[in-house]
Order: C-alpha cells, then sequence, then structure tokens
C-alpha cells in the first residue's frame, strides 16, 4: 500500500508542483488509544481531498493536529513550509489566517448577529481596514454564500442550512489558502447537504482554494473530491480518486463504497 | 486515599488557576487592547448588578439596625447606632456581602457563558481564526469585574447607610443631618481605605474563578452547569479567604 501511495503522492507532486500542505509520520495517541500510527498525507495547491473513514478513526483529531488545536505526540505538519507543531502562539495565529476552518457544529457566536459574526476576525486582523472596506468584504462573502439578507439576524434565527453557509462565509473572509472542512453535511437534509458540497466545489474553482474535507458522506465524497484518502488504522490506508478507489478491490477499502 | 486524592485533585486546580492568573497578566498589557468588549463587559457585570447589589445593601443597612438596636438601647447607647452600624458596613459587610452576591451573579454567569461556548466550540472557532480568545474573553471580563465591584461596594454602602437611616427612624427622630454627621465623625480614613482596596482583590478573584472554570469547562452541558456552581463555590471562598487575609495585613500596619 506504501508503495501505491507514494506513487500517487509523486504523481501529483510532479503535476501541480509542492505541496501547500504535508504531513509525515503522525501520531496521536489519547492515554492507550493509539488514534493516529505514522500518518501521512500531502495536499496541493488548488486540489480538494476528502479524508474518509469510519466513525472514531481519527478524521476530526487529523484536522484538529492540523489547525493546532490538539498537538501531535510526534512527526511534523507543514503548511505553507512551516511546521505547525514548533511554532509559538503568535506565529501559530499568524498561519491561522492563512487556513480556514468549517466546524461540523458551525460554532457560530451566539451572541452576535451574522454581521458581527463576519467582522469578528477582520476588526482583529485587519487593523486599518476602514468600516467601508469591512462592509464590502462582509458583503461579498454572504453573496458567495447567497445570504445577504440574513446580515443583521441573529444565529439562532437560522436553519440548519443557513448557519452552515454563514459559518462557510466566515471562513471565507479572510481568504484563505487552504480550507480544512469538518463533516460538512452532517445533521443536514440530502438536499441542503447536495447545496452545501456544490458551494464548496464553487468556492475553489473562485478562489483557487486546497481543500481537505473530513467526510463519510459518499455524495460528498463523489461530488467534492479530487483525490480521496481513506483513514483506517490510524494510518492512510489508501489514496486515489473516487473512480481508482471505486474499482478497489481491498475490502477494507470496497466496504465504504459498496 | 481518598482524602489524599481529593488534596491531589484540590493542589492540582490550585496550580492550574495560578498558571491562569499568570496567562492572564502576560495578556493584560500587550495589544490588542479590546476596549470597547471592555466597556460591554463593564455594562453588563456592572450596571446591570446594581438593582440586586442596591436591594441587598438596602436590606443589609435597615436589618443591621434594627437588630442592634435593642442591645444599645440596653447599654444606653443607641445615639451611637449610626456610627456602629457605619463602621460594620464600611469595614467589614458591605465589602464582604456585595463580593458574595456579586459571585452568585456574575461567577455564575461568566462560568456558564464561557463555559457554553467552550462546549458549542465558539472558543476553538475564534482561535482558529487566529484571533486571540483569552484576551478578548477573559482580560475583558476579569479587568471589568476587578474594576465594578468597588463602584458597587460603594454603592451599595451608601444604599445601605440610607437602609440604616430609615432604621434608626422607626423608633427614633434622628435628623438627616446629624445621622451623616454622626455617621463621618466616627469613620476615619483607615476605616475606608483598606476595604476599598481589597474589594479590587475580591472583584479580581471572583471574574478569574468565572472564567477559569467556564474557559476550561468540559464534558457537555453537565460540564457548564458545574462549571457555573463550582465558580461561585470558589470565589465565594476565596472571599473569605482574602477578607482573612486582608484583616490581618490592615491589623500588621495599625490600620485599627
Amino acid at each position: 500500500m506504501a508503495t501505491a501511495e507514494s506513487i500517487l503522492f509523486k504523481e501529483h507532486t510532479e503535476n501541480q508542483g509542492a505541496p501547500v500542505m504535508s504531513i509525515c509520520h503522525l501520531y496521536k495517541s489519547f492515554e492507550d488509544n493509539h488514534v493516529l500510527t505514522d500518518f501521512n498525507l500531502e495536499l496541493f495547491k488548488g486540489e480538494n481531498m476528502v479524508v474518509l473513514g469510519k466513525s472514531g478513526s481519527g478524521k476530526s483529531v487529523l484536522i484538529k493536529c492540523i489547525i493546532g488545536l490538539l498537538r501531535a505526540d510526534e512527526g511534523t505538519i507543514k503548511v505553507f513550509g512551516e511546521n505547525i507543531p514548533d511554532l509559538n502562539d503568535e506565529e501559530l495565529d499568524k498561519i491561522r489566517t492563512k487556513i480556514g476552518f468549517l466546524f461540523q457544529s458551525n460554532a457560530l457566536y451566539d451572541s452576535m448577529t451574522v454581521r458581527q459574526n463576519l467582522e469578528f476576525p477582520l476588526r482583529r486582523h485587519w487593523i486599518k481596514v476602514s468600516q467601508q472596506e469591512v462592509d464590502a468584504m462582509v458583503t461579498n462573502a454572504l453573496n458567495d454564500v447567497g445570504l445577504i439578507h440574513t446580515i443583521d439576524m441573529m444565529p439562532e434565527e437560522l436553519s440548519g442550512g443557513m448557519r452552515k453557509r454563514i459559518a462557510l462565509a466566515r471562513t471565507l473572509i479572510l481568504k484563505p489558502e487552504i480550507i480544512l472542512y469538518d463533516e460538512p453535511t452532517t445533521g443536514l437534509d440530502p438536499v441542503t447537504g447536495r447545496e452545501i458540497i456544490r458551494l464548496m466545489v464553487e468556492i475553489k474553482k473562485k478562489y483557487n482554494t486546497s481543500s481537505l474535507i473530513i467526510s463519510h458522506d459518499m455524495n460528498c465524497v463523489r461530488m467534492a473530491s479530487d483525490r480521496i484518502v481513506v483513514l483506517l488504522d490510524g494510518i492512510c490506508y489508501a489514496n486515489g480518486n473516487y473512480e481508482e478507489l471505486t474499482n478497489n478491490q481491498d475490502p477494507k477499502v470496497k466496504q465504504f463504497f459498496e | 486515599m481518598k482524602q489524599i486524592s481529593s488534596l491531589n485533585a484540590a493542589l492540582n486546580e490550585a496550580g492550574d488557576i495560578s498558571r491562569f492568573t499568570g496567562r492572564f497578566l502576560s495578556h493584560w498589557f500587550k495589544p490588542r487592547y479590546e476596549v470597547a468588549e471592555f466597556f460591554r463587559q463593564c455594562f453588563i457585570i456592572g450596571y446591570k448588578s446594581l438593582p440586586l447589589v442596591g436591594l441587598t445593601g438596602f436590606i443589609m443597612g435597615l436589618v443591621l439596625t434594627m437588630q442592634l438596636r435593642p442591645s444599645m438601647v440596653d447599654y444606653g447607647v443607641e445615639s451611637q447606632l449610626p456610627a456602629i452600624v457605619s463602621i460594620a458596613l464600611i469595614r467589614e459587610i458591605g465589602p464582604v456581602i456585595t463580593a458574595l452576591i456579586f459571585a452568585g451573579k456574575i461567577g455564575s454567569s461568566i462560568g456558564a457563558e464561557l463555559g457554553s461556548m467552550r462546549v458549542t466550540e465558539q472558543i476553538d472557532a475564534m482561535e482558529v481564526s487566529g484571533t486571540n480568545p483569552f484576551k478578548y474573553l477573559v482580560v475583558t471580563r476579569v479587568f471589568a469585574a476587578t474594576c465594578m465591584l468597588p463602584v458597587l461596594v460603594m454603592l451599595s454602602d451608601a444604599i445601605a447607610l440610607y437602609g440604616c437611616y430609615l432604621g434608626v427612624n422607626i423608633r427614633g427622630d434622628t435628623s438627616f443631618n446629624l445621622f451623616w454627621t454622626q455617621v463621618f465623625d466616627n469613620l476615619a480614613f483607615y476605616d475606608v481605605l483598606p476595604a476599598f482596596v481589597k474589594t479590587f482583590f475580591f472583584g479580581f478573584a471572583v471574574g478569574i474563578i468565572g472564567c477559569y472554570k467556564g474557559y476550561n469547562s468540559r464534558k457537555g452541558t453537565e460540564g457548564v452547569g458545574r462549571s457555573a456552581n463550582s465558580a461561585v463555590v470558589v470565589s465565594s471562598i476565596i472571599i473569605f479567604v482574602l477578607d482573612l487575609l486582608a484583616v490581618q495585613i490592615t491589623d500588621l500596619l495599625g490600620f485599627y
């Protein structure tokens, strides 16, 4: 498996240049529970990669390690050449502005309006930006997700799908180069789920972002992925595009695509 | 064995609170300053606590006066009632009772608010957007609590003294001017200053414990409830410990 994996990574490297994110020999345990054991992954510019795995396989742990919410036990996570575990708080904050993160629970600030939710990161990073420019950026981000009319509403007044889109708009407002999606369609009905997936694909096309999508929703895997990584037993078990993995005869891979 | 593990847990928590306080101090002076959020918190913590603190202050002054009167009459020093009550209120009862009310209202509210933000990943969302949630959520609340409690204690003392004035006049006839003259003739600088200074520490304790409990809340909604509850319990205990220390220090410095 490791050979096939390295061949695929090599092909991608040749086609797309240096990776924007590279994870090497990542280990993460919680006491005796070894979640990630020698996990490797590379994400390239403009690529949508889906990490597919069963519940509890360590997908969310993986992206929390990438964004620095959890500290890896061993290994390197290089994002734009910087090794995340080596960064201090200020350096980490700086690199986080280039990485968007869409939470499974949306994590909208429930005491703030939609406008304030979007302004919050902007006001703290782009201090010298005028109010007119901030307004324009907020309007653009809300137009991207088609929810400009909700600008003065509170999160509690929005439906689940709308909250997801507002959370996506908040992620986009700092113009990230990489977006991490943590189960973006979980808890949504199939129609709304498909809308969110389409939005993710549009965003990738419009802003040429790279995305790492954590999911076990096969609709999401099929529609949004350029490449899929199967996370199993703490390692990158299989790697390829949708067609390649659908035709994979390994029973552990096949179980996801049946 | 159980007692040893409880002691161990308590010491661990004391260490964690000390580290949290150290983190607060290291963030305090560093820009960016969240001025707007600080004033918003002052409004919530200070202004919105005023009705509760004012009511308890009024009842405190009135009841203390009514309870003391019979003994004062027995000893034939009824005329000293305003002086005795005002000294007791200003030196001890006012700051401590107000701080306990403040801990109940503000400590629990901060603990629950930050706790629910933690379990709904709102604090994580601030972190991953590269903003500093500690500065925005913790520094502003602790600083606001530290600044607002002394103001609330002063107002509570004033309202309690008015309650005392009414209490004195239920069965007596003391003019407003005479009452205040008796109060201020018997109050000295060293009655007011230590009592005022210790309220900053009480406010700081309520703010830091509430924030610590909420910020480190775990285990879902049950954890939020536990954070709010233990914020009140721990900050109330710390208020009494700080009061004890303040009395000892005041005594050592000769403020008596």
